[in-house]
């Protein structure tokens, strides 16, 4: 069911279509033998063909085709055994050859579909329209100086992939979860890092709205949005300002706009009359790109296991619930952290104990699940410990705290503190007996206040610091106090 | 001793093999003729100290015998060819202070095969033009004048200074780039031999691009066996030029010699034009009874699709031209107008640094594949281009070369068409098909006119098929007798 925002003149249905731009991971560019690499020294990887020199040759880099290959497999998607590179032209301080060498009309990859991961377990399919390769242009700097401008190349001429889907999500958080599985796809399949902030993903997002049933609406372009709340922020505040401009007479006039982080708010960069007459055609200096259905099948063989299937297994082979399965594998990570702990331990007990106590340690330090201060192997023992009876839940959490602290194995914890559960009936007895001794007043009230027996367990716990295996201890108590 | 500069590309190499004479004054004395010729402004830039200090590498080899291929041979090198350390300006203001931190991969091949750079030769601005005319440096002056003497001449372009600096003996060689016919055209103004090879043969890496999928390397020569030795060190597959071909590349001057019998010469009907000049007509037939002489057969072939090869040609070249020229902009290397706005220094600098010529094709090619334009145009050029190339398929079937004459006209006087870009166009229409099959095509001087100036044949033949070319064209330099210029006029 699709999500409705109530207007003045009734209710609105908004339409979003994304294009992402997911930057390859590669060793070299697109088309040059520069690395790759984030954060160097400005203008450090450019060689003569990223800075458009006369007479410079651009010379395909097969891993990143491969690669496109992979997500467009990933993305359960056509492959198209031949496609071409064009030229867009357009001129940019940035851009040094005067145009971008990208796909037009015949990309690389074709329609496919991503199924999004909803609130309470819900799904929704998104299609693919298509996947093209394309380089990245450099990065103009304009706040260094106060009358001139600064060109860094080190990103002309990465590869990129433009991934475009069809107008199918109609809120903020469908494009959100869109976003996110694409992320995580690409993540799996090891062919884009994923990384919003360094820029290596990055939306355009088109957003229209209408009536429901009626004609899609004119869509405006925003431009570049870096984080995944931004997007949904872009889109709710984008949605609100259309509905109101042709609810107050108006009509939305195609444009393209920016996001303003820091106001919430979206802005005209160009209207359609301003846009760009790209001069799109075949770039002669590159010959079209051709496979044969091996070369695809061969890569089709290295694809990993992917988030929809590995969620599957989590759920047929652990017996995890759809919605902690469904958590576990919406990072990598943390899946791979999952499978890692649960190698050797009880897996439900290890999902309960990531998700609950290991992710409240992490978000209240702001930590991703690889800066866990707990490796997934000692998470693993400390389950084993529970599971066995060595330990009781109870101390289980101030092992964990001590784990959290120093990174020690849960096991030599417990040793060097005597952590270990008492589950010995002599020596509980023992204590018993000397409690029951000394509250005499208890006694007496417990036949009136059958509560009270809570009252014994929790002083049994208190004499032994929680050691004490509370199943022992209540059938010891029964045994000698409900007579 | 004579003047070294009468030995062509093989005799000099001889004549230094043998230790007749040594590389030092052949190098000299070339440029004496280089820099007692400058008021035929073949040369942009002139090298000697470079070709001075090459020369005495090359002595030592001599004397070590390990001489290599084209060891101490001077050559001019069309200024479209990024030269390492060397300024490279593509003839125009834009480029008139760039030197490349690189070297192109074909005169690599020639500076690893021996040879010596003699200098930088002028040619038409970006290669576009057919007069040489449209040089930022000012028009080339052909070393041939009429018998009566009178009026300079254009050497063709937009190889001019290529092509006039070896008619002109200044070098024993020269290398030039055809898009159009800018090898062959002026090759044939100027009496000297130039082909222009298969797309593909050789490496289009740090030539300064005009039209990509057009633009070939070629050399000028005095006679057809330096072209064929000259080629040879060229050619190269290069990893960097993805349309460069990984053809096995034949011993060339080999094939100098052979027998053409029982071979088949296609003769175009398309290519007899009305009004066309009746010297024209007897030198195509003359070209016809020398090879039917020597055992070839001649065999009337159509190219339904010629008439269209010239406005299908001035759609692609300048579409590809307006896109490879944008990186001209002022921000990072040659000619720039800075300016507080970033549209105003583009104008500036593209305003002031390119021609009119430049302009013109630029704007075309805009123009062509704008959006609601680019089907009506570039696509419908490029569906042309596929039945011009499927014509030539189909005579190659039939024959083994087809022959025609080299241009419509012999070469024409300064000044004479600059102001009239259709009628200059017109001057290529017998080469630009065959830039746009992607074929090796040959002209050789035949005849001349009666004005005294030179008439070319050209030789066109199947894919990575020059030696075919070489061989026939040896039997057409045989059977013309024709002789070189004489008159040294410009000399002062």
């Amino acid at each position: 069911m699709n999500k409705l925002i109530n207007g003045k003149t009734g209710d609105w249905e908004i339409v979003i279509g994304i294009e992402v731009h997911a930057q390859i991971i590669s060793q070299s560019k697109l088309f040059s033998g520069s690395s790759t690499s984030f954060g160097s020294e400005h203008n450090t990887q450019v060689s003569f063909v990223d800075a458009g020199m006369p007479g410079m040759l651009p010379v395909i880099n097969s891993v990143c085709v491969e690669q496109a290959v992979k997500t467009g497999l990933g993305l359960n998607a056509k492959i198209n055994k031949f496609s071409i590179f064009d030229r867009k032209n357009y001129f940019y301080p940035d851009l040094p050859q005067g145009y971008q060498i990208s796909q037009f009309e015949q990309p690389i990859v074709g329609e496919g579909k991503v199924i999004i991961d909803l609130e309470k377990g819900v799904e929704k399919e998104v299609r693919i329209e298509r996947l093209h390769l394309e380089q990245d242009a450099g990065k103009s700097i304009h706040d260094q100086h106060p009358s001139y401008s600064y060109v860094d190349l080190n990103r002309s001429g990465v590869a990129l992939m433009e991934i475009v889907s069809m107008p199918d999500m109609s809120s903020a958080e469908e494009a959100q979860a869109y976003i996110k599985k694409l992320r995580n796809i690409m993540k799996y399949l090891q062919t884009c890092d994923g990384n919003m902030e360094e820029g290596s993903l990055r939306a355009d997002i088109n957003v229209s709205v209408r009536k429901p049933g009626d004609e899609l609406g004119t869509r405006c372009e925003i431009k570049n949005v870096n984080s995944i709340k931004f997007i949904g922020q872009a889109i709710e505040y984008e949605a609100k300002r259309q509905i109101n401009l042709i609810e107050s007479g108006e009509s939305i006039k195609q444009q393209t706009r920016l996001f303003d982080p820091k106001k919430g708010q979206t802005r005209s960069m160009r209207s359609k009359e301003e846009a760009h007459d790209y001069r799109y055609f075949p770039d002669p200096d590159l010959l079209p790109l051709s496979f044969t259905d091996e070369f695809v099948e061969g890569i089709r063989k290295t694809l990993p296991e992917l988030p929809d299937i590995r969620r599957k297994r989590f759920v047929e082979d652990f017996g995890l619930s759809p919605y902690d399965a469904g958590i576990l594998v919406s990072e990598k990570e943390t899946a791979d952290f999952f499978e890692i702990a649960s190698k050797n331990s009880n897996s439900k007990l290890v999902c309960n104990w990531i998700v609950g106590e290991l992710f409240s340690i992490l978000n209240k330090d702001s930590k991703t699940i690889q800066e866990s201060p707990v490796t997934p192997e000692n998470i693993g023992k400390l389950i084993n410990l529970i599971d066995d009876g060595t330990i009781t839940g109870r101390i289980a959490k101030d092992v964990f705290e001590i784990m959290i602290d120093s990174g020690d194995d849960p096991v030599s914890i417990v040793d060097s503190n005597d952590m270990r559960q008492v589950s010995d009936e002599g020596e509980l007895d023992g204590i018993i007996e000397k409690i029951i001794q000394s509250n005499p007043d208890q006694v007496r009230s417990l036949e009136e206040k059958p509560n009270l027996m809570g009252w014994f367990v929790g002083q049994v716990m208190q004499e032994t610091k929680g050691k004490a295996n509370p199943k022992t201890v209540n059938e010891l108590l029964n045994k000698k106090l409900l007579k | 001793m004579a003047n070294l500069t009468e030995l062509c590309l093989y005799e000099a190499r001889d004549g230094l093999k043998n230790k007749s004479f040594s590389t030092k004054d052949l190098i000299l004395d070339h440029i004496d003729a280089m820099e007692s010729s400058r008021y035929l402004n073949a040369f942009i830039t002139e090298t000697p100290d470079l070709a001075l200090k090459s020369a005495d590498l090359s002595d030592d080899n001599y004397s070590n015998n390990t001489n290599r291929p084209l060891e101490g041979l001077p050559l001019g090198i069309k200024d479209m060819f990024c030269t390492k350390g060397v300024l490279t300006t593509a003839s125009s203001k834009m480029l008139s202070n760039f030197i490349p931190p690189y070297e192109s991969t074909v005169t690599n091949n020639l500076w690893n095969n021996g040879a010596i750079l003699l200098g930088k030769l002028n040619n038409d601005e970006f290669a576009m033009g057919s007069s040489n005319e449209t040089s930022f440096f000012g028009s080339v002056i052909n070393p041939w004048k009429k018998n009566d003497k009178q009026a300079e001449l254009v050497p063709g372009g937009s190889s001019g200074g290529s092509a006039a600096s070896v008619a002109a003996k200044i070098g024993v060689g020269s290398l030039g780039t055809d898009t159009g016919g800018s090898i062959r055209q002026p090759a044939s103004f100027t009496g000297t031999v130039g082909l222009k090879p298969t797309y593909g043969r050789c490496s289009r890496w740090g030539i300064i691009a005009f039209a990509s999928s057009l633009d070939q390397a070629g050399p000028i020569t005095r006679n057809v066996r330096d072209n064929a030795i000259l080629l040879n060190s060229m050619c190269s597959h290069d990893p960097k030029d993805t349309t460069s071909s990984s053809k096995e590349i034949p011993d060339f001057e080999s094939s100098l010699g052979k027998s053409i019998k029982g071979l088949k010469v296609g003769i175009p009907k398309e290519f007899y034009q009305d009004g066309m000049s009746d010297e024209i007509i007897k030198m195509w037939n003359n070209g016809k009874d020398w090879l039917k002489s020597a055992g070839a057969e001649i065999i009337d072939i159509s190219l339904p699709n010629t008439k269209y090869a010239l406005p299908c040609y001035y759609i692609i070249a300048p579409a590809e031209a307006s896109s490879n020229l944008a990186r001209y902009d002022g921000v990072r290397f040659g000619h720039s107008i800075n300016s507080n706005d970033i549209n105003e220094m583009y104008e500036l600098t593209r305003s002031d640094g390119f021609g009119d010529e430049v302009k013109r094709r630029i704007m075309i090619g805009t123009y062509v594949l704008s959006s609601g334009y680019y089907d009506a145009y570039y696509l419908k050029a490029q569906k042309v281009r596929s039945l011009i190339s499927k014509d030539y398929n189909d005579a190659f079937s039939k024959v083994d070369v087809i022959l025609t004459p080299s241009t419509p006209n012999s070469a024409f006087e300064l000044n004479e068409k600059c102001d009239d870009p259709l009628s200059m166009y017109l001057n290529d229409v017998f080469t630009v098909p065959i830039n746009l099959a992607g074929l090796p095509a040959i002209s050789i001087p035949s005849s001349k006119d009666k004005n005294g100036l030179p008439l070319g044949l050209q030789l066109i033949g199947k894919p990575f098929d020059e030696e075919t070319l070489y061989s026939f064209a040896n039997i057409i330099e045989e059977s013309s007798n024709f002789e070189s210029l004489d008159d040294i006029w410009w000399l002062k």
